[in-house]
């Protein structure tokens, strides 16, 4: 296929994957919010999921202080900030028409409407009270976008494309919000200091882990049993380990000539997680083992973009 | 002067329908009154969903229009289809001739039936073509008749549009629509169907891929997400199964042209370019020009691949070749035409220009190389002053207009605001020419939704209907 549909394709679920991780952290803050609990905790954790986001300067560009409200319309409505939930549903649409021919009719639909919607949803300007039932729906598209490509779209390059996008953008997504949590992982917090269930119940609500927690452990929430969960396991969705697995088979299937040293780099990353014992990833300290993570994703981002989708001009 | 227009729909005036319309009429007055506005919403909505839109330019981001689709079909009884049928595959027959003829030997100017200098100094003569040989003599592949019905109930051919004409998607569009609002008028009705277009066009290009080519690769040029056209691109190429690509995503070597593809290069057999000739090729046209493909036109001329419709067919439907349309068909088949032009004043001939001077009031004034309804005097909707101007240019260069009788489109129930009312209509028929000439029944109905007008351009307020030609 093109190169340029490639990259387009790519993209397209890179920022559907993104505007759902966003609903998913707006909706978990704001349930939060609802209930009776420090501010500060709320405050704390806005503004340590937006550090690792890079959203910080942008938000602070337009207002002084973190006050929930505020900051789930940025991230949510914001018109001229290319990072929110509505700018990535315009970059999804946008990146989806350019290559509609080769979508199926349904996903096209699909993305299409999302955009629709939004933008009138937006024009509404709905009062934050909105933004809970907002996210849901955010949620509820991208579900629903999946579904379609799933049942859709043929099993070619295409199909393989979409589907790296979507992985490489998850495991971002859950690197940050660990991240952004990371206090609360530390070697130190399992022995001894209280880990705060607010923190928790966030981090677990933004992954769609908490339940899946309960299935897992039937246990009290450990620091490191979420790590483990949302690392290592490989029946997680959203775990590190599933993501790169994705990523490693779905670019098996696309391989080129020249992207025999991507492929490597790929099934490396995915070999460590895979035989990575939770224990050594807390002797090296999580904070330093996502940190890595990330690194290495980014160069496989770039790795595959070089590869498949803006390949260097022809002679 | 302008005689009573032919109404589609009904006999004479009154409200007895044409037999080709009679169940439709029966149906239609057994509809509640709001149940039509509630579908023509219906397919409002819908065509935003699916973005069946065309791009508006200099507006805002998301800037789509959607073109008014009408829900009052246009029928065709079979009889009349399968005259025009004929006689529009007589005249695409000639066309293609005819071009192949004035880019080789031109004998239909020595024979001295067109004046030599209207083609060869017309801007839209390629000489980049001369001499330069097309699979199966193909140059129009997708020719595009404008066919209006005079107030005789006469066909006659309004305009050749042979270089990338457009609006097919929407005759595809609108029956899907027409299926979904109203399926119980599918049953009642043997209708031709039309959703097989794609595949006709695939298998037309690929049945004209330069020779010893086994299994050719076709793809489709098109500007890209900012052009007007953008959906019927993107539509046509998904139907078809081919890759849409832009001029980005070519290149030339040794005489070939690739695709830049995810598994490397990829070679190209045939292309269905949406894109002028102007923009074709930077090195041998607009030197400007982003969008096209440099050493294109090498390629091409060393017949290693086909570009459909072929370069320098602009010279066979400019307006002032129009006129000469049945002369070719006369001078390359020795038939009558089947369907015949709109009288045309060619102002060159003073006679002519005599008798137009002295009837503007009456006229339709073209200039021989506007297109999409600009560039024209119609002279019973003008006023004086714009009369006199027109008079003044025509006098300073008559070989640059053509003139016509005004014509009485016929019209067709519409809806608009007040229920019901008679617009003009047009149709452009697609005709397709390969191995062999095939057309899908019907084609796409323009109409002008402003009462009275005659513009039936998208770009000027027009809208569409869909398009039955009836098997029963």
């Amino acid at each position: 296929m093109l190169s340029r549909t490639a990259d387009h394709l790519y993209w397209m679920s890179r920022y559907i994957e993104r505007a759902e991780s966003l609903a998913r952290l707006v909706d978990a803050h704001y349930r939060m919010s609802l209930l009776p609990h420090s501010s500060e905790a709320l405050a704390h954790s806005l503004h340590s999921t937006m550090t690792a986001l890079h959203m910080e300067s942008a938000y602070r560009a337009r207002h002084d202080v973190i006050e929930p409200k505020l900051v789930f319309e940025f991230v949510s409505l914001d018109r001229d900030y290319s990072g929110s939930i509505l700018s990535c549903l315009r970059a999804a649409r946008e990146n989806a028409r350019a290559v509609r021919g080769s979508l199926t009719s349904e996903l096209w639909v699909t993305l299409n409407s999302t955009w629709l919607d939004a933008r009138s949803l937006a024009a509404r300007r709905s009062p934050s009270e909105d933004i809970g039932h907002f996210v849901e729906w955010v949620k509820e598209r991208s579900h629903l976008t999946r579904g379609v490509t799933i049942g859709t779209m043929l099993r070619d390059e295409a199909f393989h494309f979409t589907r790296i996008g979507t992985f490489l953008e998850r495991a971002d997504s859950t690197a940050r919000i660990l991240t952004a949590h990371q206090r609360d992982l530390m070697p130190g917090a399992d022995a001894g200091v209280v880990p705060d269930p607010f923190e928790w119940s966030v981090l677990l609500r933004a992954l769609s882990a908490f339940e899946v927690y309960r299935r897992v452990y039937r246990d009290v929430i450990t620091p490191f049993k979420v790590a483990q969960l949302l690392i290592l396991r490989d029946d997680m969705p959203r775990s590190l380990l599933r993501c790169c697995k994705e990523v490693y088979t779905n670019l098996k299937s696309v391989a080129n000539e020249q992207s025999a040293e991507t492929e490597r780099r790929a099934g490396e990353m995915h070999a460590m997680l895979h035989f990575t014992r939770m224990e050594e990833i807390t002797t090296l300290g999580v904070p330093r083992f996502l940190e890595q993570f990330l690194t290495r994703l980014l160069d496989l981002g770039g790795r595959i973009a070089s590869d498949f989708l803006v390949p260097p001009a022809e002679a | 002067m302008t005689s009573k227009p032919y109404n589609e729909m009904y006999l004479g005036g009154d409200d007895t329908a044409r037999s080709h319309y009679s169940r439709y009429t029966k149906w239609l007055a057994n509809q509640p009154s709001d149940r039509l506005a509630q579908k023509r919403a219906e397919a409002d909505a819908l065509f935003h969903r699916v973005g069946i839109t065309f791009a508006v330019y200099g507006q805002e981001e998301g800037a789509e229009r959607l073109i008014p689709f009408d829900i009052v079909p246009r029928v065709l009884p079979l009889e009349e289809w399968i005259r025009l049928e004929a006689g529009l595959k007589q005249r695409v027959r000639a066309l293609n001739a005819f071009i192949h003829d004035i880019y080789h030997d031109q004998q239909i100017l020595k024979a001295d039936i067109i004046p030599a200098e209207q083609v060869l100094c017309n801007s839209q003569y390629r000489p980049e073509m001369q001499g330069v040989d097309v699979p199966g003599g193909i140059y129009a592949h997708i020719a595009g008749i404008d066919i209006v019905r005079d107030g005789g109930g006469e066909f006659r051919v309004l305009e050749d549009n042979l270089r990338v004409p457009s609006g097919v998607s929407y005759m595809l569009e609108n029956r899907k629509m027409m299926m979904r609002l109203f399926p119980e008028l599918f049953s009642e009705h043997r209708i031709a169907p039309v959703d097989h277009y794609p595949d006709v066009l695939l298998d037309n290009l690929r049945s004209v891929a330069p020779t010893g080519v086994a299994d050719p690769t076709v793809v489709l040029l098109t500007a890209g997400a900012h052009n007007s056209a953008y959906f019927e691109h993107a539509f046509l190429a998904q139907q078809m199964g081919i890759e849409l690509v832009e001029g980005q995503d070519l290149f030339v070597r040794d005489e070939a042209v690739f695709m830049r593809t995810t598994q490397g290069p990829q070679r190209v057999d045939v292309v269905y370019r949406r894109i002028d000739d102007d923009f074709l090729d930077p090195l041998v046209f607009r030197p400007d020009s982003m969008l096209g493909v440099p050493g294109l036109l090498t390629a091409y001329r060393a017949g290693r691949i086909t570009i459909a419709n072929a370069i320098g067919t602009g010279v066979a439907d400019d307006k002032s070749i129009y006129p000469y349309v049945p002369d070719m068909i006369r001078f390359y088949l020795g038939q009558a035409p089947i369907i015949a032009n709109v009288h045309t004043y060619i102002l060159r001939r003073p006679e002519d220009r005599d008798y137009v001077l002295a009837h503007l009031p009456e006229l339709v004034v073209k200039e021989v190389h506007g297109a999409g309804g600009y560039g024209m005097l119609i002279g019973p909707a003008s006023t004086k002053a714009e009369i006199e101007t027109f008079r003044k240019q025509i006098i300073a260069t008559p070989e640059r207009y053509i003139a016509q009788p005004t014509l009485a489109l016929s019209t067709c129930p519409t809806f608009a605001d007040q229920g019901l009312a008679p617009r003009h209509i047009d149709l452009r028929p697609f005709v397709l020419s390969g191995r062999d000439v095939t057309i899908v029944p019907g084609g796409l109905t323009r109409v002008a939704l402003t009462e009275g007008s005659l513009v039936v351009n998208s770009s000027q307020g027009g809208g569409t209907k869909d398009t039955w030609v009836l098997e029963n």
